[in-house]
């Protein structure tokens, strides 16, 4: 068993699976923030419930993201040795940036999110929610500085003495705005934001078809339905067809291989559909004409590279590359047009709350989100290949050298049983939730929202005491009778009965609504 | 002193707030099945962790993230060489987040159950395999010319080594204990307190039978103790910050700011330790068992200057913003936990 081919699919396979969650960090967090907003504004309390309701699944997709994304960080070193001792100056300084600006930020506000609904006022609970997501988006644009430095590196020497060779950093700042990142980050930005407010619309769809909570859902997907609109549109015409004005100028050969262009051509199409035979070397389907060149040149009649003026050792494999590339761009007006579609329903005569056809179609708008997400970062993954560092090191010389293919096979194995067992585990639980929908306020509310500190004076000023009444003493004033140990066992606590609410959910907790 | 002797310290700070702040919370996973007997008594042990246990998480991905940037090459080394034992801390790790955040958002009993061992079982692993790991280096680890790791995941597993797993478990299980003190009420709280003092006695017994066999054995490590008086101050301290824990559990009482010194002690105790260790190793971060002139050092293991000042900057800036929400969260939690509805 070969340890770099195992090493390539588990990374691959956990970072695929990990990524399903932080674009719904990114975009249903944006969502809450909106959702927060307006609840300040129209004090309408159908948003406060809502909102209750949404920072229960954002905790368990969040939950899902923080398990998967340490792994990452471990196996750069665990398989990737070779390429960590390389790139160590680089790309380990931005990790280490991520976690002290943004893992951080997302620690220390994510309990405040949770549960500041009965322990904060509307605004802090808001300005926690906002934390958490600016947390979010700040760790993304953290590693999509360090990926984007492994397909565009520069700002950097590399330095052979002492052994081993690596890249030594000359420019912080080359390092950090090499030529794809700005471009790829809101492009991954856009398409997090078109995920998580298709998330919110899935649901809120979903409930208009099973008539459940109607006029949450209606309003739910009211709100979200111009920011989906909006996100899928932006990407369509801005932000990617921007990637393919930044891979035209940086990475020519990964633009070829996506569109499987063998020849240099002028009036280059592009493809909808279609297989490459490497063999023949030639990409036959269905294309648009000289499309390519447009999206590349913004000129129809200028000339697109192709792939055999490159040296032919350096390609990725073309066909896999041209399949997923083309699962992403084929997926983007999709969306933007179920937006558009939901948008044109929505404005002639709310037609889209009685239109089974298109509701169904925001069901599935987030699945496909989810894999447009996906299949872009296969394409700018595979396209980088056979580099791990983009014309700079070989992948196959990252891999950790003592490395036993037994070991990886191992590895690879138990992550597949265990995130197998997580990921039936998330989707019965988000399942439930959803089955379940947004509990009645006074369910939630424990404490009266006027009660609660709702500036930072407030906060520091009065003793916040958690949820439920106020509790029978103060925590570190009146010492409590001490208890006898022994005989304490049998007996409940002195003040259980004092605060029946909090005990009495947790048996028929969520199940009940 | 060079940059990479600061950072040398500074890596070690980084390691103390991990086990001082994950030490706590991993402690109340190991406990979770001792002392929790009824489902509200686990949401409590849970509830007491809940809003703080992903922020102190972080440290350990710092930890991570600071010897990639600063020493790549132990990061390299270190990874790959203890691939299986980092595989099996993946999965406790993801197994105990995993299993704080769905326990109780589910009723029955069976689902609860599970995921308490789930939490229990990941929290145990979890610091058997970091001591473990720690006691390799301090024992010194196969490495060769080119800086690899030839050790097998059962070469791992020397008994030597495994008595550092244990000793941090009961460390871990100590600190827990006491963020517990502060946290409980009632007979939970009660049960906790008479429990402390067995802990105390087992940690000091470990500790003793670590120090006796590192001096037995002439560790690398021991010698900078046994060269000058001035290093024994740290473990001396940690001894006494140790007697304060046992003084403060004996004579306390719920809520008279005894079990918040003593959590501060248990705390002063771990950073203690852990400089003596740091103080121990420097300047080699890992020793080499084939040859000495393969170890990495402050001098051959660390980054370049350009980068060791860029990390030096993000620190500077991003640290302070840490403590500030760090301290925040824990502030507006403080205070008994308790149990929610649709929390922990």
């Amino acid at each position: 068993m070969d340890p770099e081919l195992l090493s390539r699919i588990q990374f691959a396979f956990t970072i695929s699976f990990h990524f399903i969650f932080p674009p719904i960090s990114m975009g249903l967090g944006l969502m809450l923030v909106a959702m927060g907003i307006v609840y300040i504004r129209t004090k309408d309390p159908k948003w406060r419930q809502m909102s209750f309701f949404w920072v229960k699944i954002y905790g368990i997709v969040f939950a899902m993201g923080v398990a998967t994304g340490v792994v990452q960080e471990f196996e750069f070193g665990m398989n990737w040795a070779d390429y960590s001792r390389f790139v160590g100056n680089v790309f380990g300084s931005l990790l280490a940036a991520e976690g002290v600006f943004a893992f951080f930020l997302e620690g220390g506000f994510l309990g405040l999110m949770l549960f500041g609904g009965n322990r904060l006022g509307p605004r802090l609970w808001l300005f926690s929610i906002f934390m958490v997501t600016f947390g979010a988006h700040f760790s993304a644009l953290w590693i999509l500085m360090a990926n984007s430095w492994m397909q565009t590196p520069e700002g950097y020497t590399i330095a052979q003495d002492p052994a081993p060779a690596r890249a030594v950093m000359t420019s912080f700042w080359d390092v950090v705005f090499t030529p794809s990142f700005i471009p790829r980050l809101l492009h991954v930005w856009d398409a997090a934001w078109t995920t998580g407010s298709a998330f919110m619309l899935s649901v809120s769809a979903w409930y208009l078809l099973k008539k459940r909570n109607v006029d949450l859902a209606k309003a739910n997907l009211k709100l979200a339905l111009p920011f989906f609109i909006l996100f899928g549109v932006a990407n369509l015409f801005m932000f990617g067809p921007n990637m393919a004005i930044e891979v035209t100028s940086q990475q020519p050969l990964k633009l070829a291989s996506m569109e499987g262009l063998w020849q240099s051509t002028s009036c280059a199409p592009m493809f909808l559909l279609g297989w490459v035979d490497v063999a023949t070397q030639t990409t036959s389907g269905f294309s648009i004409p000289c499309l390519l060149s447009f999206l590349a040149y913004q000129d129809v009649n200028a000339t697109v590279a192709g792939i055999n003026s490159f040296a032919p050792a350096a390609t990725p494999p073309i066909n896999l590359l041209f399949q997923v590339y083309h699962v992403m761009i084929n997926l983007a007006p999709i969306l933007a047009g179920i937006g558009v579609l939901g948008g044109i329903w929505y404005v002639w005569k709310r037609r889209i709350f009685q239109s089974r056809f298109v509701l169904w179609l925001l069901v599935l708008s987030v699945f496909m989100g989810e894999m447009a997400i996906t299949a872009g970062w296969w394409t700018a993954e595979i396209g980088r290949q056979p580099w791990i560092v983009y014309n700079v090191l070989h992948t196959a010389d990252g891999v950790s050298p003592l490395l036993s293919g037994l070991d990886v096979a191992l590895s690879l194995g138990l992550f597949i049983g265990l995130y197998a067992l997580l990921f039936l585990l998330f989707l019965f639980l988000l399942n439930r939730k959803i089955q379940a929908g947004p509990e009645p306020l006074e369910a939630v509310e424990t404490v009266a929202v006027s009660s609660l500190p709702d500036t930072f004076r407030e906060v520091f000023r009065k003793r916040p005491h958690g949820a439920g009444p106020p509790p029978p003493t103060e925590p570190d004033g009146t010492p409590l009778p001490q208890v006898d140990t022994a005989a304490a066992v049998d007996q409940p606590p002195a003040d259980l009965d004092q605060a029946p609410a909090d005990l009495n959910d947790d048996m028929d907790g969520e199940g009940r609504s | 002193m060079s940059l990479a002797e600061i950072w040398f310290g500074l890596f070690i700070v980084i390691v103390a707030g991990y086990l001082i702040l994950d030490g706590f919370d991993l402690g109340v996973g190991i406990l979770h099945l001792v002392v929790a007997r009824t489902d509200e008594d686990r949401r409590t042990m849970l509830a007491s962790i809940g809003p703080v246990w992903d922020g102190n998480a972080v440290w350990l991905v710092l930890t991570g993230g600071v010897l990639f940037a600063v020493f790549p090459l132990v990061y390299a080394a270190l990874f790959s060489g203890f691939y299986m034992a980092f595989m099996l801390v993946l999965v406790c790790l993801i197994f105990r987040a995993i299993a704080i955040e769905f326990r109780s958002k589910e009723p029955g009993s069976r689902w609860r159950t599970g995921w308490d061992l789930a939490f229990a079982g990941a929290s145990t692993g979890l610091a058997l395999l970091l001591g473990t790991a720690f006691g390799n280096i301090v024992q010194g680890v196969p490495l060769d010319s080119a800086g690899n790791i030839e050790m097998s995941f059962v070469d791992l597993l020397n008994p030597f080594a495994l008595l550092f797993g244990v000793t941090t478990v009961v460390m871990f299980a100590l600190h827990g204990s006491l963020y517990l003190l502060l946290k409980t009420e009632g007979v939970l709280h009660e049960r906790i307190r008479a429990l402390v003092p067995r802990i105390i006695v087992l940690f000091v017994a470990l500790i003793a039978l670590v120090a006796g066999v590192l001096f037995l054995d002439d560790r690398q490590i021991i010698h900078k103790f046994t060269h000058d008086i001035w290093p024994l101050v740290f473990p001396i301290a940690a001894m006494v910050a140790l007697y304060g824990v046992w003084r403060m559990v004996r004579d306390g009482r719920d809520g008279d700011g005894r079990d918040l010194r003593a959590f501060v002690s248990s705390a002063l105790m771990i950073g203690l330790l852990l400089i003596a260790g740091g103080i121990g190793l420097y300047p080699t971060l890992l020793i080499s068992t084939t040859d000495a002139a393969y170890s990495l050092t402050t001098a051959n293991a660390a980054s370049d200057n350009n980068t060791l000042v860029v990390c030096l900057i993000v620190a500077l800036i991003g640290m302070p913003f840490v403590l500030l929400y760090t301290s925040g969260a824990y502030y507006i939690f403080r205070g008994k936990a308790h149990v929610e509805s649709g929390g922990y």
